[in-house]
């Protein structure tokens, strides 16, 4: 066949996958968001997903929100916030618009601490809050006083203690980190206890030299019983990984799968800045006791750049604690896995799959492939309850809607079909 | 039928799901064997699918508003009951996938990942709806993989492009519309067990390849590989693409000492482009053009039958005459019991070469003869649905086959047909052919012989001999079992031949000796070219004949199956159609070369 377009598609993909497999993030501290964010504000919110105004956002995400505007001294509680908002007075923003992602809604403000990832291949970073544990959290849309606390104890004790941690190991490198992750059951998006367990080890001995006492205490016991802790940094990672293989001229490769509990959004590497989005789907998956599938809220959550740069559900093969959410068996996980070849242009042999024989896992999403197979990217995810300050009520699978990817094919026809 | 009025007819639409044609007929063909079902509908909701319906009398509400890409289940049945039953087990049937292939349980979805799992996979079988044939086919292509591409309304633009990419991969692509082939031992497509011999076979028409090489067979030779190019490889827009490649391999085929060329008769100057290249392979070379003469001498052989072709091939390969079974009638005892009204032969086909060697070979007893696919176009039916005069159908043409399986899968239309020419006053002679061998029909005289049974009672009934002969084309080593079938189609009654031209020759005396007369057919003759180059095949020989093939297929469970019992190495891509065949991103996708 002819080639029609204006560009060389493949040598685009090629060019993409190259600064996937090449870049190299290190966790390099943990610093306020308006120190590190270019361009970050006192009143702006970054949220998960593609951009959403206030009337079309789901429960969690308006949690959230209350939440960060009350912890940032902003409103003085619910009814307060909501009017600020209401007024006008509160700028909204994508996190992925600030090179930030957040898991759940996402919800980061301008003095809350974020991990800092250094692309050290391409120089460019990404952020990411910090995980908060379990239970009633901001990014499932809670902003009760014990919520609230742990989030000024984050800020207040654990980030310093953790950043100088960091500082005096000389950098975490997460590729590294990622690597570990897949050779110890990890898929790094619905399951981060290796990884977790792993950040505690690491940074232990760095903790011990700068802090002591009922601080340290404190610190390792959120290291201790957060199996989610590396969760953050590991997506930050991806962010950094997919950000260095953006806006390459003529590429079909997905850079950018995010969901803001109302709609699920994509960015595609050759169409700039550009999202396509449709509404969010509700996942599937298996509930906490007492909740159901009827008290899950659509989609919601950044931690899809898991997926996007080849992890997280992309790597189930790897995963076999947690083959329940894929029916049962390990010979299930392994499938999943085989699936996402068919739709990516590379493996990344950094993360190589015990189970697969060490194949590299399936990176870099081409958007001609997902709409040719029909075959849409698998996300694996924590469900939250659609309303606020309920927290997780579960856990599953859930794909993203065909219609974006559609979308984002006619815009690339468009853009390079002359 | 009796009580018609009285059917319940019940639906199921199964909305976006793709099935291949040929999976739901077969499923069609299970359901309407239940008990109390008179008859059912497997198909997609299409405008002409609708039509099908309708006029079966499977039509309800929920039918009339289904879209095209839903599937719809319709029964017809006796009692409530039996409708809900056949539903539920069609609903079964659907959802039953073939066991996995040793190894892993993953379906792979694209022949690229096929590939992945297969390792050293060397052929793709295609056998996908022709709109989306030429995109797989090209997939495989990209893959390094020689291509059987058994599917047909492929266009001949695209035909011509996958040919020149093949050519430039050093791959072979047999087809488009490629029935038959032998690879190295292993039949792909429809295709007859035979033994492994010397004897390599080039053929542009798939039933006169099996023909052919169970004749071999039966004579005690055997086949080194047999290389189908599709239909239309010696037309003039193809050129011969294909064929020349074939021609070469055989040539670098240290296995092979005889070749076989079969093709109708070709383009005159491909074919003469063709004969020598078949000169220059040092080979000898028997060759049938069915209808075409060739001058013999530089190596060239020329037959100017199917049968003859395998003696002839026979010959040159073991030094021998090869012994083959003897007509089995005395055409004057049988031309002395008809009735007057008896003067007419009536052939219904399942294979096209046979058809079109049977249009042939019966002009010299009859003159021109009638026929959906004629000589002339003269000779042209009507339609195809009413016989006149001497008359020999394709029973596997479009027009005849509409929903439906091929007669070589499914025998039902082609019954219906026999006990309507059975019916027929004027019919003197019935001329069936039967082909036996891999992913054909498992059984093919279970339903023939009664039919065959019941067109001469119903002839006898009318106070009349039915002669009934029957060419089967077949080998003892078919899975159908030659011996038995050729036994039971006796019994019913059923003169039963191997050899094509004897069965016609039969028929053909038979109507001379009720008063028609003809004179030979001639499609004129093909002398070779004075100067023809023989491409270098090594790199597709190397890599085509290296040991037993081993198998992506893509499309028809069946070719699987049939692969699988003959022990070669086979993956089946869970194939889809691109972007749900939606038309819209089809067409943007090829822009974007995906």
């Amino acid at each position: 066949m002819p080639r029609v377009t204006s560009v060389d598609i493949e040598s685009a993909n090629e060019t993409v996958a190259d600064r996937i497999l090449r870049s190299q993030p290190v966790l390099v501290g943990v610093a306020p968001a308006a120190d590190v964010i270019p361009g970050m504000q006192p009143n702006l919110i970054l949220h998960a997903g593609p951009p959403i105004d206030w009337p079309r956002m789901s429960g969690p995400l308006r949690g959230a929100v209350i939440g960060g505007l009350i912890f940032e001294g902003l409103a003085a509680d619910e009814h307060s916030a909501v009017a600020m908002v209401e007024a006008g007075a509160v700028a909204f923003a994508p996190c992925h618009h600030y090179q930030t992602v957040g898991p759940m809604a996402g919800v980061t403000t301008a003095s809350m601490p974020v991990y800092v990832i250094e692309n050290r291949a391409y120089g460019n970073r990404a952020f990411s809050n910090l995980n908060e544990g379990y239970g009633k959290v901001l990014r499932y849309g809670a902003y009760g006083e014990d919520v609230l606390t742990r989030l000024r104890w984050l800020r207040d004790v654990f980030a310093p203690s953790a950043h100088r941690a960091l500082e005096h190991l000389g950098g975490l490198d997460m590729k590294n980190m990622i690597a570990q992750q897949i050779q110890m059951g990890d898929e790094g998006h619905n399951r981060n206890r290796a990884g977790s367990a792993m950040f505690a080890r690491v940074l232990a001995p760095h903790l011990a030299h700068i802090a002591s006492g009922e601080p340290l205490a404190s610190v390792l016991a959120y290291l201790a019983e957060n199996d989610l802790a590396i969760l953050n940094p590991v997506m930050a990672a991806c962010k950094a990984t997919m950000d260095a293989a953006a806006g390459v001229e003529g590429s079909t490769v997905v850079t950018c799968m995010a969901r803001n509990g109302t709609d699920f959004g994509i960015r595609v590497s050759g169409l700039g800045e550009r999202w396509f989005t449709a509404p969010a789907e509700v996942p599937v998956g298996l509930f906490f006791p007492g909740f159901s599938q009827a008290d899950a809220n659509p989609d919601i959550g950044d931690s899809t750049i898991t997926e996007t740069a080849g992890i997280g559900a992309f790597a189930m093969a790897a995963a076999p604690a947690i083959v329940k959410f894929v029916g049962g068996s390990p010979a299930m996980a392994l499938e999943s896995t085989l699936e996402m070849y068919e739709i990516t242009v590379t493996e990344n042999p950094a993360y190589g799959i015990p189970q697969l024989d060490f194949r590299g896992t399936p990176t870099g999403i081409d958007v001609r492939k997902v709409i040719k197979t029909g075959i849409t990217p698998r996300v694996n995810t924590g469900i939250a309850h659609h309303q606020p300050g309920i927290g997780q009520v579960g856990a599953g699978l859930v794909r993203p809607p065909l219609a974006c990817f559609e979308q984002a094919l006619e815009a690339f026809a468009e853009r390079y079909l002359p | 039928m009796t009580g018609e009025s009285r059917l319940i007819v019940r639906s199921i639409i199964k909305p976006s799901a793709y099935f291949d044609s040929v999976t739901l007929m077969l499923m069609q063909r299970d359901v309407r064997s239940l008990p109390g079902v008179a008859e059912a509908g497997v198909v997609m909701g299409t405008a002409a699918n609708k039509e099908l319906l309708r006029d079966a009398g499977l039509m309800t509400a929920e039918i009339d508003v289904s879209r095209s890409d839903d599937l719809i289940l319709s029964v017809a049945a006796e009692t409530e009951e039996a409708a809900t039953h056949a539903l539920a087990r069609a609903e079964e049937l659907l959802l039953r996938r073939p066991p996995p292939a040793s190894g892993s349980a993953y379906r792979p979805k694209t022949i690229a990942s096929a590939v992945r799992q297969l390792p050293g996979a060397n052929v793709a079988l295609i056998s996908v709806p022709g709109r989306f044939a030429a995109g797989v086919a090209r997939e495989a292509l990209d893959a390094q993989l020689h291509v059987m591409l058994f599917s047909d309304n492929v266009s001949l633009e695209d035909e011509r492009a996958l040919k020149a990419i093949a050519a430039g991969r050093g791959l072979l692509l047999m087809g488009p519309d490629c029935g038959t082939a032998i690879v190295s031992g292993a039949g792909l497509g429809f295709a007859n067990r035979v033994r492994p011999g010397t004897i390599g076979v080039v053929g542009a028409a798939g039933t006169g390849m099996q023909v052919v090489t169970s004749l071999i067979h039966r004579a005690g030779a055997g086949i080194s590989q047999a290389l189908g190019t599709g239909s239309r490889d010696l037309s003039g827009t193809i050129g011969g693409t294909s064929a020349l490649s074939a021609l070469s391999v055989l040539a670098a085929d240290p296995a092979t000492d005889v070749i076989v060329l079969i093709s109708k008769p070709p383009d005159p100057q491909v074919g003469a482009l063709l004969l020598a290249a078949a000169q220059r392979t040092e080979k000898p070379a028997v060759v049938v053009f069915v209808g075409a003469t060739v001058p013999a001498g530089g190596g060239l052989h020329p037959a100017a039958t199917l049968d003859e072709a395998a003696r002839a091939a026979v010959r040159l390969a073991t030094g021998t005459e090869p012994v083959l079974a003897e007509p089995r009638a005395l055409p004057a005892q049988e031309a002395a019991r008809l009735a007057p009204t008896q003067r007419y032969i009536r052939g219904l086909y399942g294979g096209g070469t046979l058809c079109y060697e049977a249009l042939v070979l019966l002009a010299r007893y009859v003159g021109p003869v009638h026929s959906n696919t004629p000589l002339t176009p003269s000779a042209a039916l009507p339609s195809a649905t009413r016989s006149m005069f001497h008359t020999v159908l394709d029973m596997g043409a479009d027009e005849l086959m509409v929903g439906r399986l091929h007669p070589m899968i499914d025998s039902d239309l082609r019954i219906q047909r026999l006990l309507r020419e059975a019916d027929d006053p004027e019919t003197a002679v019935l001329l069936l052919d039967v082909v036996l061998g891999y992913a054909a029909n498992p059984d093919p005289s279970r339903d023939l012989a009664p039919a065959i049974e019941e067109a001469r009672h119903r002839a006898a009934a009318g106070g009349r001999w039915l002669p009934v002969v029957v060419t089967l084309c077949g080998t003892d080593d078919d899975p159908q079992n030659f011996q038995a079938q050729t036994d039971t189609l006796a019994e019913a009654g059923a003169i039963v031949e191997t050899a094509h031209s004897d069965a016609v020759r039969l028929a053909g005396l038979i109507a001379e000796a009720t008063g028609s007369h003809g004179a030979p057919y001639r499609a004129g003759s093909i002398a070779p070219a004075a100067d023809a180059a023989l491409s270098d095949a090594s790199q597709i020989a190397a890599s085509l004949l290296a040991g037993a093939p081993r198998v992506i297929n893509v499309g028809l469970g069946l070719f699987e199956e049939s692969l699988r019992a003959q022990g070669v190495e086979v993956l089946s891509v869970d194939w889809q159609p691109p972007a749900g065949g939606k038309q819209k991103y089809i067409d943007l996708l090829n822009k974007l070369d995906a």
